[in-house]
């Protein structure tokens, strides 16, 4: 177990050099100088190249691009992550910023996902073929086939504008000090409108995974030694049905960050995702480039946490492991 | 060759009308497939939507004669009536033509998107599972790399260096997206590999390409078939997002995306 967790570590350095090095290059390629980007234009008229040649140097921007990237690398090892073109801030201040917000914001999702989905779909598997099965399904079916954007502008028009229960946007309520109704009221939209597509698929997985598990001879045999229906479904059924839930759940929190990009900017949540979002349209390449390493960070980590979860609740996966 | 012609100038008018049936009684896979799907209603009715759908995207300028580009601020906002079957936007465009034209951008970038995708998992799937040992082993672990990755911060990191445009969205949706479907497949050819018809294949000397293309592909590739058709369902609602965003299609051309927003694109 330990010598598994061990190995997956290792390999999150090795694929956090992948993922960067891949990006450095495609951002390289965009069109426009920085050097010239960065001289005021008044101040540009009176130079000459040899000028404008001696500030690419002292930038270090005359170096090959695979030079540049093991600077960035060494550079961002000691913590230094740059500074934003258009904000006076360091990228490293930007993230630090931004990734609390995302984070609770993520974290409350999957807690959300985790706990409906799984609840909805047992329901749904007990009762196979129940209205409220069809229910179930006709309700999962549309929360997967809906845009996040869209169910988010729903949720604001009905919630925040036709009812007036929640506030449109933001973290808090501004002038107001902190307190945890406040909060909680500002995060419940955002979280739900994140939600719903994870928690939508999450209750197919359980539902036919569960279904399955049902089926087998061992429930038949825990049913004829008179045990109770509800030891079988949690003890017998729901443990072994867990395993490809688990497996869900982890590969489902890369399109949480996604998911997370999208709802921030909606409800204008100080997130690393509004954040990136407003770097790439203002081409602030060195925040794009620390939230991007800072996303892979967030999301191998979270894999890591799903396979620990999944080699725990699966003895087998940690034996092939050794 | 010889033997065959021969074999048939023997026989007789009736024989041969039987030789002629049978054919039809032995069904080549398709027909069977087509068989089974057709008993299938839910099937049905999706493929006949999925079909007027298309039809309507193709056939656009008939189903919705209104210009989905021309504004006409008089009539904006107008509520669905008979001259505006959906309405209009704030700056006075036929939601309903907006909507029909945009079938042909949603459509496209899904299906485009899928293939690409389909094509790169297809390839790289056979191979890993084929081949197995280092070559295996490079190509999942790449596609861990890129699996991890959480790819809308990446597709629009992309699209905003090169440039937001259709051709850019469903290229790197395409170019991202084939991960699951390659794992997938690969796990399905591991299984199929080892059955008795491939070494049979094998002993009797077929090449390599002929055993993965022709005898493995078939065998494995329904599951992956399966994956493809969400795909375009997810590649449609990353383009939504992505469009969302302002990383996506641009206005004034529509997709499904911009039709749903809110504010006049």
């Amino acid at each position: 177990m330990g010598q598994y967790i061990l190995r997956r570590l290792i390999l999150i350095p090795i694929l956090l050099l992948g993922i960067t090095a891949i990006d450095f290059a495609f951002i390289n390629m965009a069109p426009g100088d920085p050097v010239t980007a960065m001289i005021d234009p008044a101040e540009m008229r009176l130079m000459t190249q040899a000028d404008i040649a001696r500030r690419r140097q002292a930038l270090g921007l005359d170096q090959p691009v695979a030079v540049r990237y093991v600077i960035w690398l060494k550079e961002v090892v000691t913590g230094n992550l740059g500074h934003s073109y258009v904000k006076a801030q360091p990228v490293s201040r930007l993230m630090i910023d931004g990734i609390k917000n995302t984070i609770l914001l993520m974290s409350l999702s999957l807690v959300f996902t985790t706990v409906v989905g799984v609840a909805l779909g047992i329901i749904s598997a007990l009762k196979p073929y129940s209205w409220l099965d069809y229910t179930l399904t006709a309700l999962s079916f549309s929360g997967v086939a809906m845009p996040s954007f869209f169910f988010a502008l729903i949720l604001i028009f009905i919630g925040a504008l036709k009812l007036g229960w929640f506030p449109t946007s933001g973290l808090l309520t501004p002038g107001m000090p902190f307190s945890l109704s406040d909060r909680l009221s500002h995060m419940a939209l955002p979280l739900i409108a994140l939600s719903i597509g994870g928690t939508a698929s999450l209750l197919r997985y359980t539902r036919s995974s569960m279904l399955e598990i049902l089926q087998e001879e061992y429930i038949t045999t825990a049913r004829a030694k008179g045990l109770s229906k509800r030891a079988i479904n949690v003890r017998h059924a729901f443990k072994n049905a867990a395993l490809p839930i688990i497996t869900i759940l982890g590969l489902q929190i890369p399109n949480l960050f996604g998911g997370a990009v999208i709802i921030e900017t909606i409800f204008s949540i100080p997130g690393i995702g509004s954040t990136m979002v407003e770097a790439m349209n203002n081409s602030d390449y060195p925040v794009m480039m620390g939230g991007i390493l800072l996303s892979g960070i967030t999301v191998l980590f979270s894999n890591l946490l799903a396979d620990a979860a999944y080699a725990l609740a699966d003895p087998r996966i940690a034996m092939s492991g050794e | 060759m010889i033997e065959q012609r021969r074999e048939i100038s023997l026989i007789g008018p009736a024989q041969l009308q039987l030789r002629q049936a049978a054919p039809s009684a032995v069904e080549t896979p398709l027909q069977r497939t087509w068989r089974r799907f057709r008993r299938h209603k839910p099937a049905i009715i999706s493929l006949i939507f999925i079909c007027i759908i298309s039809l309507m995207g193709i056939f656009a300028p008939i189903v919705a004669p209104k210009d989905p580009l021309k504004t006409s601020l008089i009539d904006s906002l107008v509520p669905p009536n008979e001259t505006y079957w959906l309405g209009t936007d704030p700056v006075g465009r036929d939601v309903w033509s907006r909507t029909v034209y945009a079938i042909r951008v949603s459509l496209s970038v899904g299906i485009v998107a899928m293939s690409i995708s389909l094509i790169i998992a297809l390839l790289l799937g056979t191979i890993s599972g084929y081949y197995g040992g280092m070559v295996d082993m490079v190509v999942m672990r790449m596609t861990d790399i890129i699996m991890t990755i959480p790819s809308l911060v990446i597709i629009m990191a992309v699209v905003s260096v090169l440039g937001p445009s259709i051709y850019n969205v469903m290229a790197v949706i395409g170019i991202l997206g084939w991960t699951g479907m390659a794992r997938l497949l690969r796990a399905q050819i591991l299984s199929v590999r080892e059955r008795d018809f491939i070494k049979a294949a094998r002993s009797i000397g077929v090449a390599d390409w002929r055993i993965m293309l022709l005898h493995i592909l078939p065998n494995a590739v329904a599951p992956v078939l399966v994956a493809a058709t969400f795909g375009v369902a997810a590649a449609i609602l990353t383009e939504a997002a992505l469009s969302f965003l302002g990383f996506g299609v641009l206005p004034p051309t529509t997709s499904w995306a911009t039709c749903s927003m809110p504010r006049a694109r």
